[in-house]
């Protein structure tokens, strides 16, 4: 059985593709990929494209022209627009995204209050899965202007590709949990602790909590979680509507992974959870993938013809050029075991490879080859 | 070498693995756990972010949270590993210092333990390196339990802000005992006793990330110990240019076809090779400039298994 090919320009053509998500373990070139994806959507299909970065290496930021992390799309110069396309790129800033959501879910007065305190400072700059949280949002907000014919985000170098779907309920379920509520039963009984088997298990929770952190720390927390409450609704129903957003039809996963068991596996890992969570996926990047370019050769041959150019004395560059093609080809069989551990368990998801570039790619000559390498035909 | 001699070449007791995702950090920590359990040592390998990544690689049901051998090294020596989650650690420290016992358990029933990790990022790096601290000056009997312990620490992106405890816990804690906890690991962590090893393949992003890493490090006054080269290739060709004529012979010679689509196909591999190596020269220099010691790793031909691991243990050892 032959896995299908992934067929990238009608994903990108397709005016009902809206969103792309590109999702993988860290170090497979996603940040790369969107942004090749992006282009080729713009150049070739003449699609209005915004491309989403959440932490792009400093050169790739600076070949679609981005220089500061400002949470505003730039328009990427030097592509070329005779489609009728456009390229914009963005930089995630984490922090200036949750600010605009507290902002927006409550009063100048209590924004100002939750802004200053301690709490929201920690966890609006460090809170594991507060980068993917924002990342969801400015997509729900992007999503939300229908300025864009295409949105392309990349997502969170996260711990897991799976942070990345986990942490929007997480921190929904977290707003919306017990622990909070337990925080904030005495102020919304009026200040009164009543006699129930939760005001009873919170003392012990608040007297351990003053142990050991001490006062002005719970003073700081009951503050932030009292302030928090008001935005309640609001973040759940965020979480909920961007859930949906990539529920929908209109939005396309690609798993992007490098032929190594672990990036391989992290995929399969992914691939399972979008099925559960019914969420639209549309094929593998294979990324970095090797190839020979001396078809028909197998390793030993090249190998043995090597060692008797090396006995005879003669071509020493051919000989090395020989041992070069067998390593070459050892990679790509292994490369090819790798690949198959996905689509045995994936047989039906369509996928493409990317072969590995000699060097890294920083600019946007880089980027269209690298789109059109995942445009090609098998 | 006799193998304490070897093992003294890696002075420190805490050895601290980072490294960009994908370089191969868990790989290189197990070899790093192996190679110091040499001449009948103990030691222990930790990982922290819940990814199982230490079962994985040695091909074990994953681990509780307990530490429990997971090879033993000829002379008697051992590794032990152990997968820290933030939840059962605070849970020990409560027990610990505050004798809690049942009210700790009550704690995690309404998810206490999960808010208290959740809202401040910087305690759960503080429990979590609080209890890398206590295995490494762990004692019994007048003896260390450990040798070495080696830890699979988060990517090169976040190891300054998990490592810097104290200036995330500082903001939230002002007084009390989580902030004597996180000056006792920060006071740990900025002493000779640790070791902060950056592991990194010859490709730009890892080097860039691993040189931004150096730098953040040596400003928080946290030891870099070692850079660590993984999966290394040998350069195959010697000569600095290479000619299609000069293949075409060669291949002749040989009695291979040497048709012109064999030949250019030969000569864009091996130009290829080429502008590799050196991209790699350039990125190998680029690290050399940093001054920190250097150790070169293989790449394993057939994946990492025990044998492997063992490979690159004696590498890390001899390197």
């Amino acid at each position: 059985m032959t896995t299908p090919h992934l067929d990238v320009d009608a994903l990108l053509a397709d005016p009902s593709t809206k969103i792309v998500v590109c999702c993988g373990a860290g170090g497979v070139g996603k940040t790369t990929t969107a942004a090749a994806l992006g282009l080729r959507a713009a150049e070739v299909h003449g699609r209005r494209t915004v491309v989403l970065t959440i932490d792009p290496a400093r050169r790739l930021a600076q070949s679609m022209g981005l220089t500061e992390l400002d949470n505003t799309p730039r328009q990427v110069k030097a592509i070329d627009t005779e489609a009728g396309g456009e390229l914009h790129a963005m930089m995630l800033d984490m922090k200036r995204t949750f600010d605009e959501v507290v902002e927006a879910h409550t009063t100048p007065q209590r924004a100002a209050e939750i802004f200053a305190n301690p709490f929201y400072q920690a966890m609006s700059s460090t809170f594991s899965g507060t980068q993917e949280y924002m990342a969801m949002e400015k997509l729900g907000q992007l999503r939300a202007t229908d300025e864009w014919d295409l949105i392309v985000v990349d997502t969170p170098p996260s711990r897991s590709a799976l942070d990345f779907l986990d942490a929007p309920a997480r921190l929904s379920r977290f707003l919306d949990g017990r622990m909070l509520r337990m925080l904030l039963a005495p102020a919304r009984s009026g200040g009164r602790s009543m006699f129930s088997l939760v005001t009873a298990s919170f003392g012990v929770f608040s007297r351990a909590v003053q142990k050991i952190l001490g006062a002005q720390l719970l003073t700081d927390l009951s503050g932030f979680v009292a302030a928090l409450d008001s935005m309640f609704g609001g973040f759940r129903q965020r979480a909920d509507e961007t859930y949906r957003i990539l529920q929908d039809p209109q939005t396309s996963f690609l798993l992007v992974a490098a032929p190594e068991r672990d990036a391989v596996r992290e995929a399969a890992y992914f691939a399972e959870r979008l099925v559960t969570e019914r969420m639209p996926l549309a094929g593998l990047v294979l990324n970095r993938a090797h190839r020979t370019e001396m078809t028909g050769m197998s390793a030993e041959r090249a190998e043995s013809a090597a060692a008797a150019l090396d006995a005879a004395g003669e071509h020493p560059v051919t000989a090395d050029a020989l041992r070069i093609h067998a390593a070459l080809v050892r990679l790509t069989e292994r490369e090819a075991g790798v690949a198959t551990t996905f689509t045995d368990a994936f047989p039906a998801v369509a996928a493409t490879s990317v072969a590995a570039q000699p060097a890294d790619v920083h600019d946007v000559d880089g980027l269209r080859a690298i789109g059109a390498a995942l445009a090609a035909a098998p | 070498m006799a193998s304490n001699e070897r093992t003294a070449r890696w002075p420190a007791r805490l050895h601290v693995v980072t490294g960009k995702g994908g370089t191969g950090k868990t790989t290189v920590a197990a070899a790093l756990a192996l190679a110091l359990a040499e001449g009948g040592r103990r030691t222990l390998l930790v990982e922290v972010e819940g990814r199982q990544g230490i079962a994985q690689l040695f091909g074990i049901p994953p681990l509780p949270y307990a530490e429990r051998r997971v090879a033993g090294v000829p002379g008697g020596g051992e590794v032990r590993a152990l997968a820290v989650d933030p939840e059962e650690a605070l849970l020990e420290y409560l027990d610990m210092f505050y004798k809690l016992g049942a009210a700790g358990r009550a704690l995690r029933k309404v998810g206490a333990i999960d808010f208290a990790t959740t809202i401040a990022p910087g305690l759960r790096d503080v429990l979590l390196t609080g209890k890398v601290k206590e295995a490494t000056t762990r004692s019994r009997e007048g003896r260390r339990v450990y040798d070495a312990v080696v830890l699979d620490a988060p990517p090169t992106g976040r190891i300054g802000r998990f490592l810097n405890v104290t200036a995330e816990t500082a903001r939230l804690a002002k007084v009390g005992p989580i902030k004597s906890q996180s000056e006792g690991v920060a006071s740990l962590l900025r002493s000779p006793i640790t070791a902060v090893h950056v592991v990194t393949l010859l490709e730009e992003m890892p080097v860039q990330e691993s040189l931004d890493a150096i730098t953040e490090l040596g400003s928080l006054h946290i030891p870099v110990g070692r850079i660590i080269l993984n999966a290394t290739q040998p350069a195959l060709l010697t000569a600095a240019k290479v000619t299609k004529a000069e293949l075409k012979r060669g291949l002749s010679a040989a009695g291979l076809p040497a048709d012109a689509g064999a030949v250019s196909g030969l000569a864009a591999e091996a130009r290829a090779h080429l502008t590799r190596r050196r991209l790699e020269e350039s990125l190998r220099t680029e690290l050399t400039e940093t001054g920190r010691p250097m150790v070169e790793l293989p790449l394993l031909d057939r994946g990492v298994d025990r044998s492997g691991l063992e490979e690159l243990a004696d590498r890390l050892m001899s390197g």
